[in-house]
């Protein structure tokens, strides 16, 4: 099979260069911090820029602080009602888009995918919204019984006009009898999601973390399932991994998660971090209260699975260290089995991806399993500590984009030719038009897992599908073709 | 399994969420996890499960004030973005937080699979302060840059509309710091999300574009194209089906009509996959909408949702004004060509007739199935009138309906049309519920088939009642959108939906002895 190389630094720098000629003064100076050649040294002038406001008017793939919080960090809490406290649209836009499976009864014991709202009108703006929220919180208890407790989720409005959410959760939360979190996450804080998870983790911190009174008894091999989002069942295929390997999870953050989950997270022995974008900060809060030591982990493709594995086993004893080579042992066999399957089919195929949270590098080692190349990344959110943790994993030249914009997006695969585009369902159709294979890479396009050994498979099945269908033969009228009169 | 294990293009069989997690390990998982959960007892789940299907609890959630749950209504600048998109070389533009335009632009995709270009002027807590003038400058002066557009179309989110954001004035600015040239067409129009839902934020939008368009150089009757047919413009609203523009077009010029539909998205939200990417694939041309002031007349075919552009058209066009119910189903159709005819002067084509008579017919075949079925409705108003007026035209019995965004003028509409039928006795009008309300309601009066969009699907589940799609948003289904819903041939695509979905529910139900093989 015959694959164009990666391109050197230069190479890489002058595509650049060629895309910022195109922005106007001010934006092309900004955006050059943003946007580089990989050098795997990390070294100071290859140094990405991020977490910085994106420019006006140049279609950021962004999103909000609420949907940070709502939608990422509280929203998968399936116990607990999420209130998107504002105008109607947010939880409108919001509402069972992301996939955070959870099992029980919607609006009996479980409300994620659910949009509840205090659906602001004119006078709730003029007049204050905390009467209304009040007594939509009094309306909750009395049709949604089996709720464990209450998130309110602040939009825009809510810091603007002065509303004080914290003291109508915490008159309500004793009225009521259960926990109200308030949560100042309104749209307009900072300058992506980002700030969202820092704000829900710390609203975590300050009103659930450590009120779980232990529904359970202890073991030594009791561990919390960090920064996942159940995708797709992400989660469920995670877990039972760490199972296997004879680990106890007492918590999963927070796809498929409750509150007491969260509220006994204190009693792991050892915390374990997916996504350690959004759900860094309660780690450390848990290491700085509890001691609790953390780990960051990843559970995509063979390589990375395999090496976490033993990674996490190393923090315990000899018999979860062997039980872990004996669940490696029985993996290995699947892996074979579905590395034999796709690899020869994906094999030197060429990937470019924009994402968010920890996919733009955690993904990587899944598609070299593959045989895949990633030749292009780039996240929607990071700070300088993702990008510290991604050099080393791509080869020099690699384009590196941070809060890249449509056009960008666009010109670069324009210029690199991917086999495979992997971004959010904004972009995805941008690619379909082109003809580059797509997958979205947030929501897994609607199918999953893909953490684990019962997500790879699904990973690899679909890239296939994507690299591999017959359906980008069929773009170009035989009449159209060069050469051919019309 | 129905997927081959080994096939040269299905290497091997894998299974997904589908299927993977139904393995008992992963059940065992499941059921050992509800130790960490404290969670309520599956008695208790049950219990609470079944009163809230009851007529008491239906009552309690009659009597909520103020909470919303599962509304079907989004908010304005949603509508304002799918405005701009119905016009040439457009980039809609929203002042505010950036994040909104993130998910109207999913939103958006999610239903048309299709890329929905519109920018932010992302405005962050410094804006917040001091106002976003200079975020709204500076986007203009990178759209112009990076996407070169013909026309900005902006609008705006809460968070602009709470600290009192003046477009006019922002826009004026850009202009002299030559962010945009002086004679750039930018049009406007405030949309705060606590007002009104996405009907109303495409109305005002839809507006503010014709106003700024009708003052433009182009807006000179002199320079109109001469011919010797009449033009009529069509204003289909809020209407997400592009195959309902299209068949405006077709119906009008089989008729000898010349139609400018003013805000066509079907070009930009149905474009080919033909290997390049346009990002302005079309619509209503900016002449066209500059011009539009002088053609014979309008017709408004959302009536709630295109009030202020109603207005303009009366008020300050002087343009005569025809305002239809939305052409869904034979009398709506027959209505909607008889006022073209009489607007026009022209005469009713052979053809339109003979589609008429087809879509009768089909009626007729499918009559026996449909009759006395009770159905529950859910929608933006104008749909949910229309879609009342087809289903008692097909013998259909509508017993709930609702329309979380409807205003005042709603049950009246309603019960006009209701009235108009005999099978119309049974229904009860529900403006301003939410689908939590309309759970209750199709638990304790059960009804046969539900018709609305996507968001029905839990309901439809739980009561184990089919849904016949139609609406906004559908994120489940494919291509609805792309077939008319509309004339004529809109009417057949409904009868065939709707009358199928009842077949395959009978065929799903019927005992061994009545699956018959002749329906």
């Amino acid at each position: 099979m015959t694959t164009t190389p990666v391109p050197t630094r230069a190479e890489t720098e002058a595509m650049i260069a060629d895309v910022l000629a195109q922005y106007p003064k001010k934006a092309a100076k900004f955006r050059a911090k943003h946007i580089k050649a990989n050098d795997p040294e990390g070294s100071k002038e290859c140094e990405v820029k991020s977490n910085i406001k994106s420019r006006p008017g140049v279609m950021t793939i962004r999103g909000c602080s609420y949907a940070g919080s709502k939608g990422v960090v509280w929203g998968p809490v399936k116990d607990m009602v999420t209130i998107s406290h504002g105008p109607v649209g947010c939880g409108q836009y919001s509402w069972a888009t992301r996939r955070n499976y959870a099992h029980g009864h919607l609006g009996v014991n479980n409300w994620t995918a659910m949009q509840v709202t205090t659906d602001f009108q004119e006078k709730d703006i003029v007049f204050g919204g905390d009467t209304k929220l009040e007594q939509v919180l009094d309306e909750i208890v009395d049709l949604f019984p089996l709720a464990k407790g209450i998130s309110v989720q602040s939009e825009c409005p809510i810091g603007l006009i002065g509303d004080d959410i914290e003291a109508v959760a915490k008159k309500s939360s004793k009225k009521l009898g259960l926990p109200i979190i308030p949560v100042r996450c309104e749209g307009f804080r900072g300058v992506s999601q980002s700030l969202g998870h820092h704000i829900a983790n710390d609203a975590v911190r300050d009103h659930v973390l450590g009120t779980g009174e232990g529904t359970f008894e202890q073991t030594d091999y009791d561990v919390a399932l960090i920064g996942d989002y159940n995708i797709g069942g992400d989660v469920w295929a995670s877990r039972r991994i760490l199972e296997e390997m004879g680990l106890r999870v007492i918590a999963q953050w927070s796809g498929d998660g409750t509150i007491n989950e969260m509220a006994s997270t204190h009693l792991s022995k050892l915390n374990l971090i997916h996504c350690y974008r959004s759900m860094n900060y309660i780690c450390t809060t848990m290491e700085e209260r509890y001691n609790t030591p953390w780990t960051e982990f990843n559970f995509f493709g063979p390589s990375k699975i395999i090496s976490s594995m033993r990674k996490i086993a190393e923090f315990f004893d000899d018999e979860i260290k062997a039980k872990t080579e004996a669940a490696i042992a029985r993996y290995q066999v699947r892996f074979d089995e579905i590395i034999k399957a796709f690899r020869p089919r994906l094999e030197g195929k060429r990937v470019m991806l924009a994402i968010g949270g920890l996919r733009p590098r955690h993904t990587i080692g899944a598609y070299e399993d593959l045989g895949m190349e990633v030749i292009g990344t780039g996240y929607e959110f990071a700070h300088k500590d993702d990008y510290t943790r991604t050099y080393g994993m791509l080869k020099e030249g690699v384009v590196l984009y941070d809060d890249p914009t449509a056009f960008e997006v666009e010109e670069f695969a324009k210029h690199l030719k991917p086999d495979l585009m992997g971004a959010g369902v904004k972009e995805k159709y941008v690619f379909h038009k082109m003809g580059i294979p797509f997958r979205q890479m947030h929501s897994w396009d609607y199918s999953g897992p893909y953490h684990g050994v019962d997500g790879f498979a699904v990973f690899a099945r679909d890239m296939d599908q994507a690299v591999n269908s017959p359906t980008w033969d069929l773009l170009e009228a035989p009449w159209s073709k060069a050469g051919e009169v019309a | 399994m129905t997927t081959p294990e080994h096939t040269s293009a299905i290497p091997l069989q894998v299974l997904d969420h589908n299927d993977v997690f139904r393995d008992e390990v992963y059940q065992e998982q499941f059921e050992n996890k509800r130790e960490f959960e404290n969670a309520a007892s599956k008695e208790e789940v049950e219990r609470v499960l079944q009163w809230t299907r009851t007529w008491e609890y239906r009552e309690k959630n009659f009597a909520r004030e103020s909470l919303s749950v599962n509304p079907a209504k989004a908010c304005q600048p949603l509508g304002a973005v799918l405005a701009g998109l119905g016009f040439e070389g457009t980039l809609p533009l929203v002042h505010g937080s950036q994040g909104c335009v993130s998910y109207f632009r999913s939103h958006f995709a999610r239903h048309f699979k299709e890329p929905v270009p519109a920018a932010s002027t992302s405005m962050t807590e410094d804006a917040a302060v001091f106002g976003g003038i200079n975020n709204l400058v500076e986007a203009m002066d990178n759209m112009s840059a990076l996407y070169k557009p013909k026309h900005i179309a902006v609008s705006t989110t809460c968070m602009a509309e709470v600290i009192g954001e003046d477009l006019f004035a922002y826009i004026g600015a850009a202009r002299e710091q030559e962010a945009i040239s002086q004679d750039f067409p930018v049009s406007y129009a405030h949309t705060p999300s606590f007002v009104g839902s996405h009907i109303n934020g495409y109305d005002v939008m839809l507006k503010g574009i014709l106003d700024s368009l009708s003052k433009s150089p182009d807006a000179d009757a002199s320079k109109i194209e001469k011919t010797d047919k009449v033009r009529l413009n069509i204003i289909p609203g809020f209407d997400t089906y592009v195959g309902n523009h299209r068949e405006y077009r077709r119906m009008l010029e089989l008729m000898g009509v010349d139609p400018i539909i003013l805000g066509d998205h079907s070009a930009s939200l149905d474009s080919p996959a033909d290997g390049e990417y346009d990002l302005y694939p079309g619509g209503t041309t900016l002449v066209d909408g500059a011009q539009a002031k002088f053609n014979r007349a309008s017709f408004i075919l959302q009536e709630s949702t295109l009030r202020r552009t109603a207005e303009l058209i009366k008020d300050v066009w002087k343009q005569e004004l025809v305002t239809l119910e939305t052409p869904i189903g034979v009398t709506g159709t027959d209505a909607f060509v008889t006022a073209v005819a009489r607007t026009a002067d022209v005469k009713v084509p052979a053809e339109l007739t003979l589609e008429r008579g087809r879509l009768v017919d089909a009626i007729t075949d499918s009559s026996a199935y449909v009759h006395g079925k009770r159905v529950a409705i859910a929608g933006d108003p104008d749909l949910v009138v229309a879609l009342t007026r087809f289903v008692l035209e097909l013998g259909m019995v509508p017993v709930h309906i609702v329309s979380t965004n409807a205003d005042s003028t709603f049950k009246a509409r309603m019960e006009k049309v209701l009235s108009a039928s005999k099978f119309g006795d049974a229904a009860t009008v529900w403006p301003e519920k939410d689908l939590w309300h309309l759970r209750s309601l199709v638990f304790t009066e059960p009804v046969d088939l539900l018709i609305g969009s996507m968001q029905l699907k839990w309901i439809g589940r739980e009561t184990d009642t089919p849904l016949f799609r139609v609406g906004f948003p559908i994120f489940d289904r494919h291509h609805l959108h792309r077939f008319p819903i509309i004339g004529y041939t809109g009417g057949l695509h409904l009868v065939t939906g709707l009358v199928n979905t009842i077949l395959d529910e009978l065929d799903r139900k019927a005992p061994a002895h009545s699956y018959d093989a002749v329906r």
